[in-house]
């Protein structure tokens, strides 16, 4: 056997450098051939499907298309910035030092660690207008009978909201919790010195430390609430009359239908709004490496 | 006195915040231990609690519940095929370019970053499609290799964020002594990443355990569905056994809530580190 190797040379040095570089290829080959397989390859074959303008005509002429956009716009901007808005002020409850407070926060964490349909279907049975546990809670209370929650479209989504809220709550403000316990505490100190009250230290301190996270992580929120399927599909379905309907749902509504042009349609109607946050983000997390 | 009002305060914020967060998993407890009767009654605790549903589901003795521990070992097999490819993938992609410098590596990173932000809902009509095309449709592989497709991107930035902070000398060292990439990659990186890579698995295996759309699309035959879709069949019809579905609920969300606890430590750390930055 050693007589079989001694003819191979050493490996000069540029040679040898060229090897790291073919290990190199070969390691990250897999993920290529992932992204190349499963992501390139069925986008563009998906845009290509949505090229017919008459996809576009068809999808405009459904009476569910624009209650979608306006659904889709109304959870964007009411659900994600509420949602911020509890982010930024439990992330400063949570952060005070009590033992009772961080036993708190590992319980609070449950809604994100948990799969999405146990926990929203057991609030679709809480919501039931016969036999859930809010209405009757409400009739106990006030002899009155509860709201039909899930069969009046604006209250139906007002709850999908409150549930997206309910479960993607927890990962933000643990974000934003982690942004205001880097900022150094002599700031703080140096503000109470200087007699600042806890709205000054707020909006002297905490907001310009943590502004920059705040913003990047709202509109990355936003990217993938659009994706947010579940809130919806597993609370309403789209009910009442598909007046629920978000374009994530939407689009898996036409593909159940075997209408892929179609769903694909759906799905390009939001890239004006999609591509250009996806791009901002790109640079924002390059420029930060 | 006013450090009386000043916890009192912090009292008037937590007690609302347990109340909101434990709610809906109070009501999934209370029904899987509820006779039907009872849990249609809207009491906030039975008169007499149960454990029937939960034998019920372990025979498999109703119509939705006939390939209850077939679908539960999918959802298994899934995940934890799920959190290996994930883990071979990612951990050589962050490898090639953290610590290789391969040429191209920016490339794919900024590939990789794309696939991470595009909403995973958009994804999945195409996706959908494509599965079609490649004959995998109702083969439980369509559903792994999508689930590594959406967890790989955020698995190789985490990692290439850990890696990049591994001593360059390192390297050096093991190069001047004629290590091959593969040893370094044994000998060196992976010691020093497992902590990050126990959080990157643990990651994988949860997103794809708890993954609904994606399998409900792919999968659609009874032998190879996971328990989420499973799950999603009671809604078949109005009058489907609620405490059942509730029983097998709490079943199905229990061992992904374990895991996510018991690598709590390195979940934290490992996750937060990169949103934190951006």
């Amino acid at each position: 056997m050693a007589a079989i190797a001694i003819p191979h040379p050493a490996p000069a040095a540029p040679q040898r450098h060229l090897s790291w570089q073919a290990w190199g290829l070969i390691m990250i080959a897999p993920y290529v051939l992932v992204f190349l397989v499963f992501v390139l390859y069925p986008v563009s074959y998906g845009l290509w499907l949505a090229r017919h303008p008459a996809s576009y005509q068809t999808l405009f002429d459904d009476p569910v298309f624009f209650r979608t956009v306006v659904n889709t716009v109304v959870f964007l901007l009411v659900a994600v910035n509420l949602k911020f808005m509890l982010a930024l002020f439990l992330s400063g409850f949570f952060v005070h030092e009590r033992r009772w407070i961080r036993w708190l926060s590992v319980i609070f964490i449950i809604p994100w660690a948990v799969p999405a349909i146990p926990t929203i279907f057991s609030i679709r049975f809480m919501l039931n207008p016969e036999w859930g546990i809010i209405n009757s809670l409400i009739f106990r209370l006030t002899a009155q009978e509860g709201p039909n929650w899930l069969n009046n479209p604006s209250l139906a989504l007002t709850m999908a909201m409150l549930v997206h809220i309910w479960k993607a709550l927890p990962f933000w403000t643990l974000i934003l919790m982690a942004g205001r316990l880097a900022i150094p505490r002599e700031l703080y100190e140096a503000a109470g010195v200087d007699g600042a009250s806890p709205w000054q230290k707020f909006k002297f301190v905490t907001w310009p430390s943590i502004r920059t996270l705040y913003l990047t992580s709202t509109l990355l929120s936003m990217i993938w609430t659009l994706g947010d399927f579940n809130s919806v599909y597993l609370l309403t379905g789209g009910g009442p009359a598909d007046l629920t309907h978000v374009l994530s749902t939407l689009g898996i509504r036409y593909i159940r239908l075997d209408q892929v042009d179609q769903a694909m349609a759906t799905i390009v109607v939001a890239l004006p709004f999609v591509l250009p946050l996806v791009y901002f983000m790109m640079k924002r997390l390059s420029v930060n490496e | 006195m006013n450090r009386f009002v000043r916890e009192a305060r912090l009292w008037l914020v937590g007690i609302p915040i347990l109340l909101w967060t434990l709610l809906p998993i109070y009501h999934i407890f209370l029904f899987s231990i509820s006779t039907k009767d009872s849990a249609f009654s809207g009491t906030l605790w039975p008169d007499h609690p149960t454990l029937r549903n939960f034998v019920t589901v372990f025979r498999q003795e109703h119509f939705y519940l006939h390939h209850f521990w077939e679908q539960i070992w999918n959802s298994l097999w899934i995940a934890v095929a799920v959190g290996l490819l994930t883990l071979f993938v990612a951990t050589f992609a962050a490898f090639a370019i953290s610590r290789i410098k391969v040429r191209g590596g920016r490339t794919v990173m900024n590939a990789a970053l794309f696939t991470y932000f595009i909403p995973a809902a958009f994804l999945a009509v195409p996706m959908y499609k494509a599965m079609g095309t490649y004959g995998l449709l109702n083969s439980r592989w369509s559903l792994v290799l999508a689930m590594v497709t959406l967890a790989s991107p955020y698995a190789i930035w985490v990692l290439k964020q850990a890696s990049d902070k591994l001593p360059w000398e390192l390297d050096e060292a093991a190069r001047i002594d004629g290590a091959t990439p593969l040893q370094l990659f044994r000998l060196v990186y992976l010691p020093l990443m497992t902590p990050s890579l126990v959080a990157i698995g643990t990651y994988a295996l949860l997103l794809a355990w708890n993954e609904y759309l994606y399998a409900f699309l792919l999968l659609s035959h009874e032998n190879t569905i996971p328990l989420a879709v499973g799950l999603g069949h009671f809604l078949a019809s109005d009058d489907s056994p609620w405490e059942l579905l509730m029983a097998t609920a709490l079943i199905y969300a229990l061992p992904p809530a374990a895991i996510y606890y018991a690598f709590r430590r390195y979940m934290v750390g490992g996750l937060t580190v990169g949103a934190v930055k951006g």
